[in-house]
């Protein structure tokens, strides 16, 4: 049994003559430990289909099943549990708290976790250990670089150990090098076991994924398979 | 990383914005403070010039024949015919229900001496009692005891006597124990002895011509106990002296009223500054309210950051409030009631109810921008960046 199972995904904005369909009719499933990358134009309804992904966009129509939960058939609430237990979120323009210091950011989803302040700080500085930003703990997002921002933003995403990564357009603000690095991170957390599912726009990042989905007009319109690429890659 | 941490790290991040919310509440709990306290030291200062008023209840004889008066009590010309109180009676004034309320009773018997060729009033007092009753007596000397004389001021500068003096009253030889400071009453006019002397000097054994009485007045019902004294004494007359006080304490009363209304619209305003602020903050803040939305926050937990803030800058303004508030009373009081006698205390229950008040505004006027921030869509809050 799959991990994740969209199907029949419709997403709708607006209603009679104005009304868009972001996606329609979407079905796939993804295993556990898989990494996936949605792949597609501008436009296209990926990072819809993301959004639906995460919990956070309900659907017009359709179901979402994450680990034999019915998402979408959890109240509000309990979607934020789901989300908090779930889902690792990072976003293409990392939306790192400003006032918050490296070592808070990622504290952030554990900010609602009943859990002791040095347990929590353990749990945060394995995550910068883990996105190799330990020695920057205490900087604010203004004091580092976009690389930085972006793995901190990773290790957010992870210190609570979700079985699921969604990254959207991870490395969309990035330069190349850097752009490898996350990539190779994400890789790394996949291979600890980490479900991922990315979107993206470019072919480079996309490699880094076992599987396409191809997606234009809100429909999935094709789907690869990628060779694995081996953890040692050079930048 | 706790939900009180981000409250605080938020707060000293938007440093000018939580100084206004501060600010606008300050001003409302600073003014509410400082009415209140005003009002209370005018209040406090009203009670105990009243209690220092001496005697405030008057009972003299029913008698309608008069020329001659005494702080309120008519004489009938120099022979003086009325119908007098018995002294034994008096006794059952401390059976009535506000005894309690009873702080000095002061028998005075009143009648005409011939002193050195003069006709002047003699007055026969307790003077155990004296110093609650008329507590505005300087006496040079002492005060008389058996056989001795306190002349009134008037009195001592038309005889020309000092303490000590032996001056023929009815034909008998009495000393001056003292004299009364000048007191701008009719005391000045007349001289004092004991109570039992001058009954026998007056040939008045057993009986009074009025009753000075000292009521504890700070609330006291003193309409109540000018009626129980009249069904104690059925032939005496029994009056209140509390007129100046009553339309003091009914100026007082009307001032309050204006001046919590005039609180009230400042609070109001105040509450208004927190919520337009708080509106302006939680709008400012979509992103991170996208954010612990998208990671898991649930709605509560957002409304706790916001009502954190609030309740952390409402706590610290009610403190300041109250001690800005309490100074504005004391300026105020000296400003504008130079006699005052008394000082506005630092009052805890005020600070209390300061802070809670600051609380219970700032939290109300941010009910509104919390729930803002609390139903804010996650996808719409990330996606409207």
């Amino acid at each position: 049994m799959s991990f994740v199972r969209a199907q029949q995904l419709v997403k709708q904005y607006g209603s009679g003559e104005s009304c868009v369909t972001a996606i329609s009719d979407i079905s796939f499933e993804i295993d556990e430990g898989e990494f996936v990358a949605i792949m597609g134009e501008s436009g296209a309804g990926k990072s819809t289909l993301l959004a639906v992904l995460g919990a956070i966009n309900e659907p017009t129509g359709g179901s979402l099943v994450v680990d034999d939960i019915e998402v979408y058939r959890l109240t509000p609430e309990q979607r934020a549990d789901f989300r908090r237990e779930y889902l690792g979120f990072v976003f293409q323009s990392f939306h790192l708290v400003p006032y918050l210091t490296v070592l808070e950011n990622v504290m952030l989803p554990l900010a609602v976790v009943k859990a002791g302040r040095q347990a929590k700080r353990e749990l945060a500085a394995e995550a910068l250990k883990q996105v190799g930003l330990s020695g920057k703990a205490d900087r604010l997002p203004n004091q580092i670089s976009g690389g930085e921002k972006e793995r901190v933003a990773v290790a957010r995403a992870v210190v609570n150990k979700p079985p699921v990564l969604l990254a959207d357009e991870p490395t969309g603000n990035l330069d190349s090098g850097n752009s490898k690095e996350i990539m190779k991170l994400l890789q790394a957390l996949n291979r600890e076991g980490t479900t991922i599912v990315m979107v993206t726009h470019s072919n480079d990042c996309a490699r880094f994924a076992r599987r396409t989905l191809q997606v234009s007009d809100g429909t999935i319109v094709g789907e690869s398979h990628n060779l694995p690429i081996p953890a040692d890659i050079p930048n | 990383m706790t939900l009180k941490e981000i409250a605080v790290r938020n707060l000293l991040r938007r440093k000018g914005k939580a100084a206004f919310v501060l600010a606008g509440l300050v001003v409302g709990v600073a003014t509410v403070v400082a009415i209140i306290s005003f009002v209370n030291a005018m209040t406090s200062d009203i009670n105990h010039k009243l209690e220092q008023y001496g005697a405030n209840i008057l009972v003299v004889p029913k008698t309608e024949n008069l020329t001659l008066t005494y702080g309120g009590l008519s004489l009938g010309g120099v022979s003086f015919e009325m119908e007098e109180i018995r002294q034994a009676d008096l006794s059952r004034i401390k059976d009535i229900k506000n005894a309690a309320n009873v702080a000095a009773l002061g028998p005075l018997v009143l009648g005409v001496a011939e002193l050195n060729d003069r006709r002047i009033l003699m007055a026969g007092i307790d003077f155990s009692v004296a110093g609650i009753l008329k507590p505005w007596w300087k006496i040079q000397g002492h005060e008389p005891g058996n056989g001795e004389l306190l002349l009134g001021a008037e009195v001592a500068r038309i005889l020309g006597v000092q303490p000590g003096a032996s001056l023929d009253v009815n034909g008998k030889q009495l000393s001056v124990a003292g004299v009364l400071q000048p007191t701008g009453s009719q005391d000045d006019q007349l001289i004092f002895t004991r109570l039992d002397t001058a009954q026998a000097f007056l040939g008045k054994a057993g009986r009074v011509s009025m009753v000075e009485i000292a009521a504890l007045c700070k609330d006291c019902p003193i309409e109540d106990m000018v009626l129980q004294i009249s069904e104690a004494l059925p032939g005496a007359k029994v009056m209140a002296i509390q007129q100046v006080v009553k339309s003091r304490m009914e100026a007082l009363a009307q001032f309050k009223k204006f001046s919590y209304g005039i609180s009230g619209v400042i609070l109001l305003i105040g509450s208004l500054v927190v919520l337009v602020t708080m509106m302006g903050s939680v709008r400012e803040r979509t992103e991170e309210i996208g954010i612990f939305r998208a990671i898991g926050f649930r709605r509560r937990h957002v409304m706790n950051i916001v009502f954190l803030e609030a309740g952390i800058v409402s706590i610290l303004a009610g403190l300041i409030g109250y001690l800005a508030g309490f100074g504005a009373a004391a300026v105020a009081l000296s400003l504008f009631s130079p006699g005052h006698s008394g000082s506005v205390p630092l009052d805890g229950t005020l600070a209390a109810l300061s802070v809670a008040a600051a609380l219970v505004v700032g939290l109300i006027s941010s009910a509104y921008p919390a729930l803002l921030a609390a139903r804010m869509d996650p996808n719409d809050a990330l996606r409207a960046l």
